[in-house]
């Protein structure tokens, strides 16, 4: 077994496959029902950047918190949402996880710890540090992680979160999924350094940067930045390189709409980062090629099932319109 | 009752005294410290942060001593970062505390814009009531001596166009105390507008816990033939102009709005109904302001009652002057409001 899947147990080599495969398939499934037009609102594919949710969470128990964006599925199935809630969500069904109220940029499951998704992009994340203050004024071992992506490093808000943070040492993991563009703008048309990571130092924390399509050096960084923000060490920010395969917005591909090059495009599917993994864990004697088919066929099931549930369940009654706008103080 | 007359400061109070005796006279600022200090001692979700929180001055004295007293994780100060703070302090709302986050001005409330419009507004009907946020945001006005535009803006009719948001305007020590309470027990974000120049204002407020609740006017001054629909600052100018009326033969019935969000509505048409004239009077601007709000309620709901057409007083359409010889021209008071409502009497 090569040096850095031994220092992970099997089981959690498992998980964070079966993960991945999770959410590249929920992926997959909207992309072949999405023109159907029954899943009315728009949809943030994160198909190629599946190693960075998985790899963290895998890190992570129910409890803890979870804050991320409109690119968000990704983060929900890994944090253990389930596939009914979230598709329903998709349908504007009212057994969605918002009751049909958010569509897939606002997606939240309290019981699994994913506190909502915000599609304004850095917005989450004071929200997030605002959790670990939470739990840190309880006294609670529980940790936040914030997913976010190279646009939100844009933000003002990014920064004067991270200061914060650190300035308090909360228990808070911040995860930049650097997936290079914001929309259709490279990161070079908006930041002078291409490293991420490296901010971090100004603001007195640790800050590293990893392969984002290696979900095993993703698990590994991220279970010393828990561990550390666990223990009272305060945060750490977390750059994952990798890249989506499809557009921002929409279940195509935009090479030809000349938004991005497909020569890059080629490159970053020839780095998938479930076959990758998948060929390590194979070679490896950890899952066998004949599992690894068992467990795509039970996950085609699921979400089968997960469709059927979401196009047959009721869309939100008219008296929904105004439901919820307060909160209740009964 | 009491708590309905208030004082300019401490000395009218003491003056008053015989009509005061066995109340307990306090300051709006100390009010508003008193209803913190009880709320953190009875809660330990609650906790106040914002710049300065733990400062000598304590936010103009609102939040004095309450480091050394709960301890500086319970009274936080803050970088100043107030879209980032504000978030942070809902994100603690989200996750089961009860944050109060004190602003020295309203005017630093729109660099927070997109965490409380864009989220704490938005979580729980986003969510499908899956989620709420408690928080208290209390911010403050400037007046005078300068403080130009950046530091006197009035900016609750933005605020006040949000669903999801409440929004409220104390007027007396009695409702600073009482609508901090009922703000920071409110399961929903909850923006207090509080005006500087009320600070030294003196009234009744009770010992121990009580809450006036949000979304409740009130009948300050009762009268016949005007109603004065006023806010903040502004009852007070109102009430000093029903009494000039009163020595020229005109009752006016002044109404403290309290909350600005949701709007009592019902009290306005029930008054106009009465009076059939009206006049709103707003710390702020004037085209989409509160006023256009208290008029269009009292259109919709008391048209036919209607002797005269409606006035707003408000701000003239300009950002606020720094030389003296200008704010003076610029702030509205008793002087504008009586001439408003001879010139509305006297035409009928």
């Amino acid at each position: 077994m090569e040096d850095l899947l031994q220092k992970i147990p099997e089981e959690t080599l498992k998980n964070i496959y079966s993960t991945m495969l999770r959410i590249r398939m929920f992926e997959e499934k909207i992309v072949e029902l999405y023109p159907e037009q029954e899943m009315r609102c728009p949809v943030h594919l994160c198909i190629g950047q599946e190693a960075v949710p998985a790899g963290v969470c895998a890190n992570l128990h129910a409890m803890d918190y979870v804050f991320s964006n409109h690119r968000g599925h990704g983060h929900c199935i890994a944090k253990g949402s389930g596939f009914k809630p979230l598709m329903a969500e998709l349908y504007g069904k009212s057994t969605g996880c918002s009751g049909g109220k958010g569509g897939s940029m606002h997606l939240i499951d309290t019981e699994n710890g994913v506190m909502g998704t915000s599609a304004i992009v850095g917005g989450g994340i004071p929200m997030g540090v605002g959790a670990a203050l939470a739990s840190s004024m309880r006294g609670e071992e529980r940790v936040t992680v914030i997913f976010f992506g190279d646009g939100a490093y844009d933000e003002g808000v990014f920064h004067e979160s991270f200061n914060f943070a650190s300035l308090k040492k909360l228990p808070v993991v911040f995860v930049c999924e650097n997936n290079f563009y914001a929309t259709n703008s490279p990161q070079s048309a908006r930041q002078p350094v291409c490293r991420i990571s490296e901010s971090a130092r100004a603001f007195n924390a640790p800050g590293v940067c990893v392969d984002g399509n290696d979900a095993a050096a993703v698990y590994r960084a991220s279970r010393e930045a828990v561990e550390r923000a666990r223990k009272g060490g305060g945060p750490t920010l977390i750059e994952a390189a990798t890249y989506r395969w499809k557009g921002h917005v929409g279940p195509e591909e935009d090479f030809e709409k000349g938004f991005r090059d497909r020569e890059e495009l080629i490159h970053w599917k020839g780095r998938c980062p479930i076959n990758a993994f998948a060929e390590r864990l194979a070679a490896s004697d950890i899952i066998s090629r004949r599992d690894m088919e068992g467990l795509a066929r039970g996950i085609e099931k699921e979400l089968d099932e997960a469709v059927a549930y979401a196009k047959k369940s009721p869309y939100p009654a008219e008296h929904d319109l105004l439901s919820d706008v307060y909160a209740d103080n009964g | 009752m009491p708590w309905t007359r208030t004082y300019r400061n401490r000395d009218e109070f003491e003056r008053a005294f015989p009509q005061n005796a066995g109340v307990r006279g306090l300051a709006y600022r100390d009010a508003i410290l008193e209803a913190t200090v009880e709320l953190m001692e009875e809660d330990s979700r609650v906790f106040v942060m914002g710049q300065g929180v733990d400062d000598a001055g304590g936010v103009f004295g609102t939040t004095k001593g309450l480091h050394e007293r709960f301890g500086k994780g319970r009274c936080i100060d803050t970088a100043l970062a107030e879209n980032g703070i504000t978030g942070i302090a809902a994100g603690a709302a989200l996750c089961g505390m009860r944050p109060i986050l004190a602003h020295m001005r309203v005017d630093f409330i729109p660099l927070s814009l997109d965490q409380i419009i864009n989220h704490a507004a938005k979580w729980s009907y986003m969510f499908g009531g899956r989620a709420s946020v408690p928080l208290t945001i209390r911010a403050i006005i400037g007046r005078g001596w300068g403080s130009a535009a950046q530091h006197s803006q009035s900016l609750q009719s933005i605020l006040a166009n949000i669903p999801g948001l409440k929004v409220v305007m104390p007027a007396t020590p009695y409702d600073a105390k009482g609508l901090l309470r009922a703000a920071v027990k409110d399961n929903n974000p909850v923006i207090i507008i509080e005006h500087r120049w009320l600070y030294d204002h003196t009234g009744h407020v009770p010992e121990g816990p009580y809450t006036v609740p949000i979304g409740k006017a009130v009948v300050r001054r009762a009268g016949k033939d005007v109603t004065i629909a006023a806010l903040s600052y502004m009852v007070y100018e109102a009430l000093l102009a029903a009494e000039e009326l009163k020595g020229r033969g005109i009752e006016c019935e002044v109404i403290d709005l309290r909350t600005i969000k949701p709007m009592d509505t019902g009290l306005i048409t029930e008054s106009v109904k009465k009076t059939g004239r009206l006049v709103s009077v707003d710390t702020g601007w004037r085209e989409c302001g509160i006023g256009a709000e208290v008029v269009a309620s009292a259109v919709e709901g008391a048209f036919g009652s209607l002797k005269a057409a409606p006035v707003r007083i408000s701000l003239p359409e300009a950002p606020t002057p720094a030389s003296p010889a200008l704010e003076a021209l610029y702030y509205p008071g008793k002087k504008e409001i009586v001439y408003a409502i001879e010139k509305m009497v006297r035409a009928v």
